[in-house]
């Protein structure tokens, strides 16, 4: 599904990722840890085309598409989803009007009609439940004024609508309180499919205990200094990136 | 230029002008003299340096003559309610024809200013030109000079108006190279409440005319008054606006304006607070693109103590567009307590598009909380980001992020239909269809 080939790229002239390269098969979930300043965020916003990133060498290929070559929005459309660290406020848009104007712009470019309020409404009834949120939210503007943990819940809920084939999760435990995490952690559950991949971007392990990666790794530097199973989140865990970090022998 | 207009107006002083009360006529020529000793504005003044009026004074404009108009043809300008009670002028003339004056409660004037010059003579006297003075721009010195006709809204102690009242104003499609003058007298009597439409639109799209506006409107003691200007002139004409606004104790008056039209394009918004526990907001939006410039002057003048006023003017601007904003808030020695607060926020979508914004506060009182904050800028490519990072196009994500700017505050217009139809008109412009 996603074929990473020694990515690297800058912020301005400081090079953040030095060269990563990773392959999240389908139905895979892998887990990007490492310490504040690793590159972990970068790797996710880079893979969902920021503009505050230039990339500066490296292949990424997308289901066989040359993703790196591709527009934000065309991303999208071929299923890349990154659920945001930090979601944007965006006052004076419903979340109902956006959503359905992403779901619609996702049917357009697969060549299906765009669907109707009303019908949109039918769709939404289902993937609320995700996030257990009720319709009201739905007339609310976009993440304005929301709680970091209803900002990160609106971020699943978007992700349920537009179903992507490779949801990208940026340290979306981030600000959660547990109850609130559980809710969210609940609704990733509910989206893993044999179709669906997830790169679950996170500074602590406690997310990993309610969605539990298939792969970890370890990001330090900008690299990956180590890869393997679900355990290697318990002894990240247990040691401190301080200690794979001279196990692997990077300062 | 300035010669011509006090030729037309000795033209008009033998001919309809000396109509009315007794009174007008030195009025009238108190104004006119005035005009006479200004003239036009350039970009010396102060309060002009940034709109050229230039364009105005040298196309010498003809009174506008009466044009037709047919009730079918003012249908887009309805708000869909065409029973509501509304008062209809072509070039600046009442046409009765046109107009719907239902029954309304005891007391309520709902009129024409031409026939209550001659029926209402001692009213007018009290209100008409004392509140908005001919002397505060050389263009409501000319409206003074030159008015004839316009809407008279009263509104008697403790009555509560349901529907609004809608004065529109529409230019002829013959009516090219005229000026019209309307003068309007909005008087919300004590407790009573009321809500105040004035719509400018064209039927003359492209042509090149001058409407030069005046509307007075007066607060009673705890009167709630919501006044909504909408500004849609031709693109190549050229709308002069003043607005002043009076209240009493007590009183809550909220003001809507937007302005999208006009080659030049400006509007005075002047409210006194003129007693204690008074309560103003304003809101703002103008739209411009091509070569427009739109000018908004608003000045608060918080007189007494214990009043707020909240103001937010918003613009979006594209192509080559100017806009002039300047918020004056005056506080008196009195006038303690005052809470103001003034926000004037600018979006450019085009990098030739070019905003002059200047807060202006004149602060003699010390125990208040007076703010004021001004941002010009392009969409946040963050938020642009967001929005294609969710299959969204870069064309949809600007257009949406620029409604939503708007949106902040068309959503602040309490009557529905208008609010419906300012939206509708706000995305109509930005390139939506359907």
């Amino acid at each position: 599904m996603l074929d990473v080939n020694d990515l690297r790229a800058s912020a301005g002239d400081k090079e953040i990722l030095r060269g990563i390269s990773l392959t999240v098969k389908k139905g895979e979930v892998h887990a990007i840890m490492g310490p504040n300043g690793s590159g972990k965020s970068t790797l996710a916003q880079v893979l969902a085309g920021h503009p505050a990133y230039q990339v500066t060498g490296g292949q990424v290929r997308f289901e066989g598409q040359d993703l790196l070559d591709m527009e934000p929005e065309e991303r999208a459309q071929a299923g890349v989803f990154l659920a945001f660290q930090y979601p944007v406020e965006i006052p004076g848009v419903t979340n109902a009007y956006f959503l359905r104007a992403a779901y619609n712009a996702l049917r357009k470019a697969k060549g299906l009609d765009e669907v109707d309020p009303m019908d949109f409404l039918d769709v939404l009834e289902d993937r609320l439940k995700v996030v257990e949120w009720g319709p009201e939210i739905m007339s609310r503007a976009v993440n304005a004024g929301f709680s970091g943990g209803e900002k990160k819940r609106n971020e699943i809920l978007q992700l349920a609508v537009l179903e992507p084939k490779l949801a990208i999760l940026d340290e979306t435990d981030s600000g959660l309180d547990i109850d609130a995490l559980r809710i969210v952690a609940k609704g990733v559950n509910r989206l893993r499919s044999p179709d669906r991949s997830f790169i679950v971007v996170t500074h602590y392990q406690r997310l990993l205990n309610h969605i539990v990666p298939d792969v970890v790794h370890v990001l330090v530097n900008g690299r990956i200094v180590k890869s393997g199973g679900k355990e290697l989140a318990l002894e990240l865990e247990a040691r401190g990136y301080d200690r794979v970090e001279e196990v692997a022998g990077v300062a | 230029m300035t010669e011509t207009y006090v030729r037309q107006f000795e033209v008009f002083a033998g001919n309809g002008g000396s109509e009315g009360p007794a009174w007008l006529p030195g009025v009238r020529r108190a104004a006119i003299e005035r005009f006479a000793a200004v003239g036009f504005p350039t970009s010396r003044d102060e309060e002009w340096r940034f709109t050229p009026v230039a364009p105005i004074a040298r196309a010498e404009f003809r009174p506008a003559l009466p044009g037709t108009v047919t009730r079918e043809a003012l249908a887009p300008f309805l708000f869909g309610h065409a029973e509501w009670p509304q008062l209809v002028f072509v070039n600046g003339k009442y046409a009765p024809e046109l107009s719907v004056v239902p029954a309304l409660p005891f007391g309520v004037k709902l009129g024409n200013l031409a026939s209550a010059l001659r029926r209402d003579g001692a009213l007018l006297e009290r209100h008409l030109t004392r509140h908005a003075r001919p002397e505060t721009t050389p263009f409501a010195a000319l409206n003074t000079a030159f008015m004839r006709d316009g809407a008279l809204v009263y509104v008697p102690p403790g009555t509560v108006l349901d529907d609004p009242i809608h004065l529109l104003f529409v230019t002829s499609p013959d009516a090219g190279g005229s000026v019209a003058y309307p003068r309007n007298l909005v008087i919300v009597e004590r407790g009573a409440r009321a809500s105040v439409v004035e719509s400018y639109v064209t039927l003359a799209e492209g042509a090149s005319y001058f409407t030069n506006a005046v509307t007075e409107v007066v607060s009673g003691e705890d009167a709630w008054t919501e006044h909504t200007r909408i500004q849609r002139e031709s693109e190549r004409a050229y709308h002069m606006g003043f607005t002043h606004v009076d209240q009493a104790r007590g009183s809550h008056y909220r003001s809507f304006t937007l302005a999208m039209g006009g080659a030049i394009a400006r509007h005075n918004l002047h409210v006194r607070l003129n007693a204690p526990g008074i309560e103003t907001l304003m809101y703002g939006l103008y739209l411009a693109r091509g070569e427009q410039v739109v000018d908004n002057h608003t000045a608060i003048y918080h007189d007494q103590p214990n009043c707020n006023s909240w103001e937010v003017y918003k613009g979006v601007l594209s192509d080559r567009a100017r806009a002039v904003f300047n918020g004056k808030v005056f506080v008196k020695p009195e006038a303690q307590k005052t809470d103001a607060k003034q926000t004037n926020r600018n979006l450019l979508l085009s990098p030739t598009a070019k905003v002059d914004t200047k807060p202006q506060l004149e602060i003699f009182a010390d125990d208040v909380k007076c703010t004021h904050g001004a941002t010009v800028g392009f969409l946040d490519p963050l938020s642009l980001f967001y929005l294609r990072s969710r299959g969204i196009p870069p064309e949809t994500a600007q257009r949406v992020l620029t409604y939503a700017f708007a949106a902040e505050v068309v959503d602040e217009v309490a009557l529905a239909p208008v609010r419906e139809e300012l939206t509708r008109l706000v995305l109509g412009r930005l390139g939506y269809t359907g």
